[in-house]
């Protein structure tokens, strides 16, 4: 379904590293305009610093990156949110001493039409119900759930063309990573297109069109997501058989 | 009674003062976790610079009111315009080297200010045109001059922007959420390195108006007038919690009262060793000060 | 490329602009009027030595220089070729003899400067223990070298004591008062220590200053007796000679006795197994003490070792000046040995060496321009953090902190 869809994201032999130390070893990737791709692979297998390294967090050494036809290596971390590119990073990252609505409000920093914002969060707030109940509290005191679903609405009060997504099932209960599964496969069927990085294999490739398997710093394998989950390597080394 | 209410009112204008240089040490500890040694100096070139610009205004025939207005405006953009300079040199350049450098770098800077604000203005106190603000009321035998009035309520003003600008401001929430977690700031789009110029700015203006009122309060300024106060300053901070806005306020006047009734009921030669020694124990029975919370855990 | 070029040059002009509109207002307002032709003279030499630096910086980028900075480095990689085919004994004899045939090479004034050199090597090294070592940021470190010259100061002028009687009181006072600052500051961390130590230092200076009957205050103690040495003397027989240390260079030599002294302990100190629990903090308190390093005993006794050669290095400067006043002991002198322990290398004892000897020999170069001389030194200590933030010789075992790592 999705070889005629332009590209939206494309990583071209990206190195990447941690001062002397290298994160990534040339990895290339495309993710296509309005589809969920996961990147799967064990810990430290660079996912996170994928998303990181898109994002110029951590630096690109070697490679391209395109962004709707654009090359962004260079652009600042800050300027990406502006042209639709959003992570929502590991661990969250929830401004612990905001409260949930500043939160929300700090996610449209760049936007300045104010009834667009004040739109969006109506819509963030009816996507998840529980950060209305708690719009007024402190977000380092929500529930690792609730954290994870500020840090989402946060994401798409940003109006994103591409949101990355790093673990968002880590630390929580299985009902809530249900919950907040559908949320992700919802966001991207109104047309956000969803790069997920996931430890949950299982999880992550039946949310998703198509998956990349990384390997120390390596794509080792890509293909769609059913064909990866029938495959009897990824089987034994990812989901556990 | 009456000294005690006469030490009171010097108390509360002398606290006031602290907070506001106290303000600056604070907000750039919480965004960028430096000591700001040179922040005592933008105090001090704030003192110059109220003293250069009044005195100009007022040979030009300007009512006294209006040079004092014009003279705090000017000044305070002046010195954020010198603290966005220092911060640009010396300190944006080693966003990602070890504390202590910037610590370094930051005392360099300190020593080069003062010198360079000697060089230029002279090793010899500037006097202020304090018969500008001559007179005062009197309660009974309490005496409140029109300066300590004027102190309070600009200080008072001041506080109140700095609160409305921080808290409820959508630059001001951009402060806050980067001095809590400048990666993911720059994951929604806010450019840091500007929120960290405008901090700096920020504190070196209310630095720089603190320097004008204690111009006005001493009756003249110096160029190494910057250390002390700045001390105090920067030990009113951490009393009340370091990066905790509010926190600065409160330990400002804590400082500024416990100095002067030290000063008034103890010993005034022992002042500041009575302030020292309060910030040592709030801090042994409350190692992150009054306001202070639990998460600052980084080491030198 | 010219994006880059051209950003540049933007920033180069608005810089200026930006020093023109900071200097002015200094310079130029007169209650008698504005006035622009000071201003405009100064900031003219400054933006045209600017200007040849931004030239320099431009011919570099583009690669000018780069035949010079092959032979450059062919030439620095020979030499740390013959460095390392050197044996260190040799090296370090060599350095000896040098220090101890220095005297004879210079004058009166060379061996001031030396002396003072000395004295902040014995200061570096000590508040290189805390800082460097346990990584505990004090800025009242300069409280425990007052602590040891007023212990001499009041020995000597009261008792009458011998130099070398007094010096190991001073010490063991000096680490008595880094255990009383020590104590309460053990729960605190990172830079509420730093707020407490400079407030314990300025506590030392005020009570120095205030406390007539003991110190007489700001005037300060003279009088102090010059250590005496005995000495082997062969012209009537073998009889040891008991003299008083007059000139500069014997003083040299004392100091320098002490300051090897020093570098031994601290050498010993920094590869024990204290200097590795110390290590250990530094790096990640929670988890030395997890490891069952005594995280408070060893705090403890990095505040008291550091200030046992702080006391040491007091005792001298006041048989050396024989006046002791609270002048010499404000926070400036804390910053000057902190900035050596920083600009040398934080850990390393070549570093601290070679950091005492760049900020108090240094400025002795530029005494011709007095005026400017404290000027320049700020702006140096600045450029020099921008250029060698890791300091002059970096410690090698000192790696990356895990707070710089993300």
């Amino acid at each position: 379904m999705s070889e005629s869809k332009e590209v939206i994201l494309e990583l071209r032999d990206v190195t990447s590293a941690y001062g002397n130390i290298e994160a990534l070893k040339g990895i290339s990737l495309k993710v296509h305009k309005g589809e969920i791709v996961s990147i799967i692979g064990a810990n430290g297998a660079g996912k996170s610093t994928t998303l990181m390294t898109i994002c110029n967090i951590v630096p690109t050494v070697k490679g391209d990156i395109f962004y709707q036809g654009e090359r962004i290596n260079a652009l600042g971390s800050e300027v990406l949110p502006t042209m639709g590119l959003c992570q929502v990073p590991e661990g969250r990252r929830i401004f612990p001493r905001l409260t949930v609505t500043e939160n929300l409000e700090m996610g449209a920093f760049f936007r300045k039409d104010q009834a667009g914002i004040k739109d969006d969060m109506e819509r963030a707030f009816e996507f998840f119900p529980k950060l209305r109940e708690r719009r007024r509290q402190l977000g380092g005191t929500l529930s690792g759930g609730e954290q994870q679903m500020l840090a989402i609405g946060r994401a798409i009060m940003s109006r994103p063309k591409v949101l990355l997504l790093d673990e968002p099932s880590m630390g929580l209960a299985p009902l809530i990573v249900q919950q907040i599964f559908k949320i992700i496969e919802e966001i991207n069927s109104q047309g956000v297109t969803v790069l997920l990085v996931e430890q949950n294999a299982n999880l992550a490739l039946q949310a998703s069109h198509r998956g990349y398997v990384l390997e120390t710093g390596s794509v080792v394998m890509e293909d769609d997501a059913s064909a990866l989950l029938s495959n009897s390597d990824i089987r034994k080394a990812y989901l556990g058989e | 009674m009456d000294y005690f209410l006469q030490q009171l009112v010097n108390g509360i204008t002398l606290g006031g003062v602290y907070a506001l240089i106290a303000l600056g040490y604070t907000m750039v500890y919480g965004i960028i976790q430096l000591i700001n040694f040179a922040h005592g100096e933008f105090f001090a070139a704030g003192g110059y610079m109220g003293v250069i610009i009044i005195s100009y205004l007022s040979a030009q025939g300007m009512s006294p009111v209006l040079c004092i207005a014009l003279g705090l405006g000017l000044t305070m953009g002046y010195c954020a315009l010198l603290a966005m300079a220092v911060e640009k040199v010396a300190y944006k350049p080693l966003r990602s080297s070890s504390r202590l450098s910037v610590l370094l770098s930051a005392l360099g800077m300190s020593i080069f200010l003062q010198n360079g604000l000697m060089l230029t203005q002279g090793v010899y106190d500037k006097a202020y045109p304090t018969e500008m603000t001559a007179g005062g009321f009197h309660f009974g035998n309490v005496v409140v001059s029109y300066m300590q009035i004027y102190i309070v309520l600009i200080t008072a003003a001041l506080l109140i922007c700095l609160n409305l600008l921080v808290f409820k401001t959508r630059i001001g929430k951009a402060m806050r959420a980067t001095a809590q977690d400048k990666v993911m700031s720059a994951l929604v789009g806010i450019n840091s390195n500007k929120i960290i110029s405008l901090t700096f700015a920020i504190g070196a203006g209310l630095a720089a108006a603190a320097g004008i009122m204690v111009g006005f309060y001493y009756g003249s300024v110096n160029y190494s007038m910057g250390f002390v106060p700045g001390i105090k300053a920067f030990a009113a901070a951490v009393l009340g919690g370091i990066g905790n806005i509010t926190g600065a306020m409160v330990g400002g006047l804590i400082i500024g009262m416990v100095e002067i009734f030290a000063a008034g009921y103890l010993s005034s030669e022992y002042k500041d060793v009575f302030a020292f020694i309060i910030l040592i124990a709030v801090l042994y029975f409350r190692p992150t000060g009054i306001m202070g919370e639990n998460v600052d855990d980084t080491r030198v | 490329m010219i994006h880059e070029f051209k950003k540049r040059w933007v920033s180069f002009g608005i810089g200026l602009i930006w020093l023109f509109v900071i200097l002015w207002p200094l310079l130029g307002i007169k209650p008698e009027g504005l006035e622009f032709g000071t201003t405009f003279a100064l900031w003219g030499k400054l933006a045209v030595a600017a200007l040849c630096i931004m030239i320099v910086y431009e011919l570099n980028v583009r690669g000018v220089f780069d035949g010079a900075k092959k032979a450059g480095s062919a030439i620095t990689g020979s030499t740390r070729k013959a460095y390392a085919a050197i044996p260190q004994w040799l090296l370090l004899l060599i350095l000896l003899a040098l220090a101890l045939v220095f005297p004879s090479m210079t004058g009166r004034y060379g061996h001031d400067v030396a002396c003072n050199v000395l004295i902040y090597v014995c200061l570096g090294l000590g508040l290189n223990i805390v800082v460097g070592l346990a990584g505990l940021l004090d800025l009242g470190y300069i409280a425990f070298y007052g602590v040891g010259a007023y212990t001499y100061a009041l020995l000597s002028i009261h008792y009458q004591l011998s130099f070398w009687m007094s010096l190991p009181i001073a010490g063991c006072l000096a680490a008595i008062a880094g255990c009383i600052i020590g104590y309460p500051t053990l729960r605190m961390r990172g830079d509420y220590l730093a707020i407490v130590t400079l407030g314990f230092g300025e506590i030392v200076r005020l009570i120095l200053n205030n406390w007539m009957e003991l110190t007489n205050g700001p005037n300060g103690l003279s009088g102090i007796k010059r250590p005496g040495v005995y000495w082997l003397d062969m012209t009537n027989g073998w009889t040891l000679e008991h003299f008083w240390v007059k000139k500069v260079w014997m003083y040299y030599y004392v100091i320098l006795f002490i300051a090897i002294c020093t570098i031994i302990a601290v050498y010993r100190l920094n590869y024990s197994r204290i200097g590795r629990a110390w290590e250990a903090i530094r790096e990640d308190e929670t988890a030395a003490e997890l490891m069952g390093v005594n995280t408070f005993l060893l705090k403890l006794l990095a505040y008291a070792s550091g200030a046992v050669f702080a006391g040491f290095a007091g005792a001298f400067f006041a048989s050396r000046m024989r006046f002791v006043s609270p002048e010499s002991f404000t926070f400036l002198e804390s910053a000057m040995v902190l900035a050596m322990v920083v600009l040398g290398g934080m850990g390393s004892i070549p570093g601290v060496i070679l950091g005492a000897l760049a900020l108090i020999a240094l400025p002795e170069v530029f005494r011709e321009f007095d005026l400017y001389r404290m000027l320049v030194f700020g702006g140096v200590m600045t450029v020099m953090m921008l250029v060698r933030p890791k300091g002059l010789w970096p410690a090698k075992r000192v790696g990356r902190r895990s707070e710089e790592m993300d």
